[in-house]
């Protein structure tokens, strides 16, 4: 069953003096994110994909259609007892600890007091948090408030985790501690659903993506899937300085250093290459797959939807 | 049906069910409430620190106080009240907010000098109050009007009255009628054509319902006084031709050549008693009359009456 | 649901303690206390009679700023500070977040009301030397004033459900202010005609109606105060309130949070 079903959601606000123009936050989307998986949902800012996940919590309401959360109405109140939520760049109650920011959030959540305690320190020390007892979150660096806000999405054990990058606000230590603590997630069968527009985290931690620009959706499929759709390249090295017409001729970019010439050329054309080499009896030294990183597929398709919508507009 | 829209009916139900009860408990809370709005109003007396206390907005202080004086008067006028000890400071608070007020002090000459119930009964914090009316509004015709008003149906001062009306028709755009009413105090004070120009003045040039009603009443009174003193004069006459007094109006009116039995305003005739006296039919339907009362009668609550449209003023 | 309702209110609560708000009270104290002493030097007729009404306007008008100020951020800072986003993914309905919030300012304006009756029971005191039967009407005063709160409080959550808290404070305090010159708004209905008196009328009805629940000058007056009254009352700030609180509900469930 699939954990979250996304049914044609989508967003018109008014704008303008009097509400009078129509500005398309999201297009109808459509997405399914399978049980226990680590989905990623990115894009550049302003794509549309805090208003998705907005939508998703009941913040805000759809233009029109519907979503399914573990196989209920989004709007069940009682599907938030399974759920958890970390908005963008959050903040809270800073009067507050964090141990009685996640107390109250706990009771709000149905967790039963007599277990409340004993998980909240879990958590804390999930998170890393420790030795703040006491301490008001007006306190806390960012670092420690994005992990307080992690602790209250999952605190109460939920079954679906919705975070709007995490990773914000992170150095490269926290960004390693929180990518580990959404593995174990992913171990003990939460689903993770997350957006970012940090690709190398996406490519690190996701099972599979969705590309969303313009509030439109551009692409859902497997990290590798993806990458590999977008042509993948290698690196031919041999000796001498001698460049083959033949070479250009394939498209290489040829880079000499020394006494070796590097030359990247599509993979698809990689027997072309080897033999234009034999031909001119050159001697081969390496080749190397080049893996297309997630990056050239986004900016790709990106700028195809950036061409679509300049000849549209 | 989605818990939003439960949500939704539930709400407004509760909304529209409790601003029906509101409008309901308001109504039921006036009744069983006496209106507290002297004591509230003369909590701060001295009109320096109702002032003060308004920090600056008097304009709409004196408005609020104005209509608290109007009610207040109303309200104990409606429910034939025997004092009316606040209207004088309220009406005083009213004037040190606003000076230019001037409905305040017409009500005030109106309903401050006459002796109650029909006003408070206290001439000299009306006269005080035109003073201090005119001392700010000069050139207001009215206020002079008034204050002669005043010294001629309270106080009978007819010198007094007749130099305030002088100094009030020379203000510009006078009322014509303050050099009549100047010229007349001199000799015709008392006449019944000097009080009835004095009384239509006020009537016609007014606003305000209660003191039209209150010169309209005088009106009447005045024109049952001069009926029965011609009334009382014929009927000497009669007795001085025929040795006997008239035993019917009847027969008064064939001697004196009338058209019919004379009728008072309301279209009743007069009496005449078998000694020679003129009376009213029903003389509580006439609360200033001076003339034509049984002997012994006791003035009890005065009436009020309102002209239909079109009948002239009597 | 009671629970959660419960929940959000005694936050509320903290929140206001943590705020500093009851540290008006010491104001409160000073005022009282300096006007007690003030006044027993100088008179000796009206003492109470200036402590009561000092005592209770003071307890009404700092109650009603803490009511409008707090109040206002309830739902807006809320929503500015995005501290609801981690509220409402939760099991809450938006309608038990407004009602908890209403509870728990309404609570945190008794406790200070409580307070401050503690300090206008204890001036009074100082300055008559012992307290007279009619004293008890003071309560009555009191209670009242905690009704006014109530109205208040709601109206200051409908305010805040739908616009800035600038503009709120700016409803909340006007509405007050009219709310106190209700009889006169009636009074100004009877005096005109036609249209405006409809328009007057209308809104003599609905503005809230304050004049009825300031009895401060008769209690100063040692006047009782009728049971009808205080049963009309109640019944009226009650209604009032849930009049509010259900329109601040009405307009928060449709509310985008952006």
């Amino acid at each position: 069953m699939a954990a979250i079903e996304i049914l044609g959601l989508e967003k018109t606000y008014m704008v303008g003096f009097w509400r009078q123009r129509p500005k398309r936050a999201l297009k109808p989307l459509h997405l399914a994110v399978e049980a226990g998986e680590i989905f990623g949902f990115l894009g550049p800012n302003g794509a549309g994909k805090t208003t998705t996940l907005k939508m998703l919590m009941g913040l805000v309401f759809p233009t029109a259609g519907t979503a399914r959360i573990l196989g209920r109405e989004w709007t069940d109140p009682e599907v938030k007892a399974q759920i958890g939520f970390l908005p963008e760049q959050p903040y809270f109650y800073d009067y507050l600890t964090a141990h009685e920011l996640l107390d109250y959030y706990g009771q709000l959540s149905g967790v039963p007091a007599a277990n409340r305690k004993r998980r909240i320190e879990e958590v804390l020390a999930r998170v890393g948090l420790t030795d703040i007892k006491g301490m008001q979150l007006r306190k806390f660096s960012k670092g420690m408030l994005q992990r307080a806000g992690i602790a209250q999405a999952i605190l109460h054990n939920p079954k679906v985790v919705f975070l709007d990058e995490p990773m914000s606000g992170l150095d490269p230590l926290g960004r390693r501690e929180v990518r580990d603590l959404m593995e174990q997630l992913k171990q003990e069968g939460t689903t993770v659903f997350f957006s970012t527009h940090i690709l190398s985290d996406a490519e690190a931690l996701c099972d599979r993506v969705a590309i969303i620009h313009l509030g439109e959706l551009r692409g859902v499929g497997a990290v590798e899937e993806l990458t590999s759709s977008v042509q993948g390249k290698v690196e031919v090295v041999w000796q001498g300085t001698q460049i083959p017409a033949s070479m250009k001729a394939l498209g290489a970019e040829c880079h000499v250093s020394g006494d070796t010439v590097r030359a990247i050329l599509p993979d698809t054309h990689q027997d072309a290459a080897i033999d234009a080499l034999r031909r001119e009896r050159l001697r081969l030294i390496a080749i190397t797959p080049l893996r297309t990183t997630l990056e050239a597929y986004f900016v790709e398709k990106l700028q195809h939807s950036q061409t679509t919508a300049g000849t549209l507009a | 049906m989605t818990t939003r829209k439960q949500t939704t009916i539930i709400a407004a139900a509760v909304f529209a069910v409790s601003m029906a009860s509101c409008v309901l408990l308001l109504r039921q809370i006036d009744k069983t409430r006496s209106i507290p709005i002297v004591d509230d109003s003369l909590y701060i007396s001295s009109p320096k620190l109702v002032k003060r206390a308004s920090l600056g907005f008097d304009g709409l202080m004196a408005c609020i106080y104005w209509t608290r004086a109007v009610q207040y008067f109303g309200h104990r006028h409606y429910v034939r009240e025997h004092s009316y000890n606040e209207l004088a400071p309220l009406l005083g608070i009213t004037t040190t907010l606003d000076p230019h007020l001037l409905p305040a002090y017409q009500f005030g000459a109106a309903f401050l000098a006459p002796r109650p119930p029909n006003g408070a009964g206290q001439p000299d914090r009306a006269i005080q109050l035109m003073d201090y009316g005119i001392a700010h509004n000069p050139d207001e015709w009215h206020l002079y009007y008034d204050l002669g008003f005043v010294y001629y149906t309270e106080l009978h001062d007819y010198k007094k009255a007749g130099e305030v009306f002088e100094r009030g028709s020379k203000v510009p755009n006078a009322h014509p009628f303050l050099k009549v009413l100047a010229a007349q105090m001199a000799e015709h004070a008392e006449d019944f054509a000097t009080a009835r120009m004095l009384w239509i003045t006020a009537y016609q040039t007014t606003q305000d319902k209660s003191i039209q009603q209150n010169a309209l009443e005088h009106l009447r009174a005045i024109k049952v006084d001069e009926d029965v003193t011609n009334l009382q004069i014929a009927v000497a006459r009669f007795n001085q031709r025929e040795g006997h007094f008239p035993t019917s109006m009847w027969e008064l009116a064939a001697a004196e050549h009338l058209p019919g039995v004379p009728v008072d305003p309301d279209g009743n005739a007069y009496e005449l008693t078998f000694d020679g006296r003129v009376l009213v039919a029903n003389p509580d339907d006439f609360s200033f009359i001076s003339r034509g009362l049984p002997p012994g009668y006791k003035p009890g609550i005065p009436k009020f009456h309102t002209r239909p449209e079109g009948t002239p003023l009597p | 649901m009671t629970a959660r309702i419960v929940h959000i209110a005694s936050n509320t609560f903290r929140e206001a303690v943590r705020d500093r708000v009851l540290y008006n009270l010491i104001a409160f104290a000073l005022l009282l206390s300096g006007a007690a002493i003030f006044v027993g030097q100088i008179s000796i007729e009206i003492e109470r009679l200036v402590v009561v009404n000092l005592g209770l306007t003071a307890v009404s008008l700092f109650g009603v700023v803490i009511a409008i100020f707090i109040g206002i951020g309830l739902v807006s800072k809320e929503i500015e500070k995005r501290t609801l986003y981690t509220v409402l993914s939760r099991p809450v309905r938006r309608w038990e977040f407004i009602v908890g919030k209403f509870f728990g300012l309404a609570g945190t304006l008794v406790v200070n009301t409580f307070f401050m009756a503690i300090g206008v029971f204890a001036a009074l005191l100082y300055v008559a030397h012992k307290f007279a039967a009619a004293d008890a009407s003071i309560l009555v005063a009191l209670y009242f004033i905690i009704l006014e709160f109530l109205i208040i409080c709601s109206l200051a959550l409908l305010f805040s459900s739908f616009s800035s808290p600038l503009l709120s404070a700016v409803f909340a305090f006007s509405l007050f202010v009219i709310g106190s010159f209700a009889d006169d708004l009636r009074g100004f209905a009877f005096m005109t005609h036609g249209l405006a008196r409809w328009i007057a009328t209308g809104a003599a009805y609905l503005v809230p109606n304050f004049s009825t629940l300031n009895v401060i000058s008769n209690v100063a007056h040692q006047q009782p105060v009728g049971l009808q009254l205080i049963l009309h009352n109640t019944l009226y700030a009650l209604c009032y309130t849930a009049m509010a609180l259900s329109g601040a509900v009405l307009i928060f469930e449709r509310r985008n949070l952006k």
